[in-house]
């Protein structure tokens, strides 16, 4: 026996000095984690390791539903993905996609919110899937100046009206509006702006909110979901719909640069999406143990407070709340006060079929025919 | 054991062949007719909330009993819905347009080359493939820098005075036009060069020496021999463009839609593989046409000739 490990030995050896390095980092246990693009903090990969001596390998992605493509083709060679609830969890879970955690081997489950905890009790019954990892909201990241130059000192930013409104929009045109490219995003904000129900499948609901967008559409520069961040931290755009995090991130780079663009972020008084992304391992995930390892690790409230730090994204930890910094617990972007909480709606989950119908109705709006 | 040495060599002969067409077809078949067979496969699917999200053509209902369901919705869908009809269309046209900016900026290009002096017309080619050392992404990321508003075109104009505010190129038509005749260039001027090299300069000697003019002499003599060249090089432009997707992704404006945009948004954002599929083999379908004109083409040339 020991002559055949050691046989083992030297050939693996043999091997990797004839490859090179590919095969000897093969030896040490990794986890590979699937994440959005900018969602981790500058020290938390390397935080993980040290702790538990695995070694992890980050893939980005910017739009659930690449990362969707990729479950549902299978063999993803994921072991933790970070998607959002609703609807993409929730629909992963009836596909049968996740592996169901074990609640053992994660210490520190009691810590989170117990609001947000209850709204996930919706979609995974028992919690046997899923652990929330940020929250936030979907509103509108502006250049302050551009858009007080366009509209006046006195005008409302809190509105969806600065995409959907044409008297207004038509005057933020020629600095640049941006929507996502997200066919419930965008219906659910202009059928917030029309004051009715955000998640409505109504026909003549959906017609209005098209005739809407419709209207809005020579105004609009671009639909994309992750490129606004860029291009207003460098005053390219004036109006952005977008995620409060990335926005808040846009913001952080315009200081930054100190080039005068000045950032900010609002939750339309119509309503927003509030929405939270969550921890899952795939059902075939290799290494489903180190992965529990990984959420364990980001349960730990210095951890997600140091990525909420970075990254201006609210956590469902409690502990860790004390721990951010003192800007962030009190911009109304990231904890937004009561009233303005009380203005935010969750989207529901949805068929397949109305989803593509909605999907196909976009795209036709979007190439504006 | 009685076979004449002659006969052995024969068979030898005959088992070589046997392996040199092989060989190409049994690669043909494993990348190129099973992929097609898959996709078609898919394309006549249902899709469903499963791994991977469709339903397989063929069911085992009982034992002994296959049961197998075809599914042409999805291609009447694409021919119902007119968004596809105009994605297809638009997509043909933005070829067209780029394949006759690429010849036009191409051929030039491709001539001075083919016919500068021996030891410059390496670093020239070098010059064209230089840029395929750089990821073609990052080549067309490149360009959101060169035309954003903030970007150094527009600074560069400004600086000069032509423009007093900055022009609105990206995402627009306009961008995807210089991305992809930027992207697809070397692809017409590699082929057409290596057409104009082996053009016998001594037919251009003879028509100047029965009193031809060089406008004319290339007209008639330069232009007709780079033909199989030009239809190379436009194919192999035409093609790629009519499926591209990351051009008019990154550059592009929303109304510039692409049947590989298309494909792209039921693929992921519908989760309908078996729609995607089915606009795939329709794109097949209509790059099968300028194939098959090519070859006419070709055949004519060759006959006319002869």
């Amino acid at each position: 026996m020991r002559f055949l490990s050691m046989s083992h030995q030297t050939l693996a050896l043999a091997l990797s000095l004839l490859i090179g390095v590919p095969f000897a980092s093969q030896a040490e246990e990794q986890v590979h984690l699937y994440n959005w693009s900018d969602y981790f903090a500058e020290d938390t990969l390397s935080g993980f390791e040290s702790r538990s001596g695995i070694h992890p390998v980050l893939d980005v992605y910017d739009s659930n539903e690449v990362l969707e493509a990729k479950l549902f083709a299978g063999s993803s060679g994921y072991d933790l993905i970070f998607p959002t609830a609703r609807p993409f969890a929730a629909r992963h879970i009836k596909a049968g996609l996740y592996r169901p955690l074990d609640a053992s081997a994660l210490a520190g489950l009691d810590r989170l919110d117990p609001d947000i905890m209850k709204s996930l009790e919706e979609i995974d019954p028992g919690h046997r899937y899923l652990v929330p990892y940020m929250w936030g909201s979907t509103g509108i990241g502006l250049n302050l100046k551009k858009v007080r130059a366009a509209l006046g000192d006195e005008a409302a930013l809190d509105t969806w009206g600065l995409v959907f409104d044409p008297d207004k929009a038509s005057k933020l045109a020629g600095c640049g509006i941006a929507l996502l490219d997200d066919a419930t995003e965008v219906f659910a904000a202009a059928l917030a702006y029309l004051g009715k129900d955000p998640n409505s499948l109504d026909k003549e609901d959906l017609a209005a909110a098209s005739d809407l967008i419709k209207g809005a559409h020579p105004y609009i520069r671009y639909f994309h979901s992750s490129q606004y961040i860029s291009d207003l931290a460098n005053g390219d755009l004036c109006v952005a719909h977008g995620y409060s995090g990335d926005v808040l991130q846009a913001k952080a780079r315009a200081e930054e640069a100190g080039k005068g663009v000045e950032v900010g972020y609002r939750i339309p008084r119509e309503g927003a999406v509030l929405w939270t992304d969550v921890m899952a391992i795939p059902s075939d995930a290799p290494n489903p143990a180190a992965a529990h390892a990984f959420i364990a690790y980001l349960l730990d409230p210095e951890v997600i407070a140091g990525i909420s730090n970075y990254v201006y994204y609210a956590n469902p930890n409690l502990a860790a709340t004390s721990l951010l910094d003192a800007e962030l617990r009190k911009d109304p972007g990231i904890y937004p006060p009561p009233e303005v909480k009380a203005h935010l709606f969750t989207l529901k989950e949805r068929g397949d079929r109305e989803i593509r119908n909605l999907n196909r109705l976009w795209t036709r709006l979007k190439a504006d025919r | 054991m009685n076979q004449t040495p002659n006969m052995q060599a024969r068979q030898t002969s005959r088992l070589s062949r046997l392996v040199n067409i092989g060989v190409p077809y049994f690669w043909l078949g494993l990348f190129f007719l099973l992929p097609f067979v898959i996709v078609l496969q898919i394309s006549l699917s249902e899709p469903a909330l499963a791994q991977p999200p469709y339903r397989l053509l063929w069911e085992w209902v009982e034992e002994g009993l296959l049961q197998i369901q075809i599914n042409l919705q999805n291609f009447m869908l694409i021919w119902e819905d007119d968004i596809y009809l105009y994605a297809f269309l638009n997509s043909l046209w933005v070829a067209l347009v780029c394949t006759l900016i690429c010849l036009l900026l191409g051929y030039p290009m491709a001539y001075a080359i083919a016919t500068a002096r021996e030891r410059h017309r390496i670093p020239l080619l070098m010059l064209i493939i230089l840029p395929f050392w750089t990821s073609f992404l990052i080549r067309v990321y490149a360009w959101i820098g060169i035309l954003n508003t903030n970007g150094l075109l527009n600074h560069f104009l400004l600086w000069l005075g032509v423009i007093d505010t900055p022009l609105q190129i990206l995402h627009t038509q306009t961008a995807v036009y210089i991305g992809v005749v930027y992207s697809y260039l070397p692809f017409m001027i590699l082929p057409l060069y290596a057409n104009l090299t082996r053009l016998d300069p001594t037919l251009l000697e003879a028509a100047a020496d029965l009193g031809c003019r060089p406008l004319r002499a290339f007209m008639r003599v330069t232009l007709p021999l780079s033909m199989p060249g030009i239809v190379a090089g436009s194919m192999l432009v035409f093609i790629p463009v009519v499926g591209e997707f990351v051009i008019p992704d990154l550059l592009g404006s929303p109304g510039s839609l692409m049947v590989g945009k298309l494909m792209w948004t039921e693929f992921f954002s519908n989760k309908d593989w078996p729609l995607a599929s089915a606009l795939a083999i329709v794109l097949l379908g209509l790059l099968v046409i300028p194939f098959v004109l090519m070859q006419r083409l070709q055949q004519n040339l060759d006959e006319g000739r002869t």
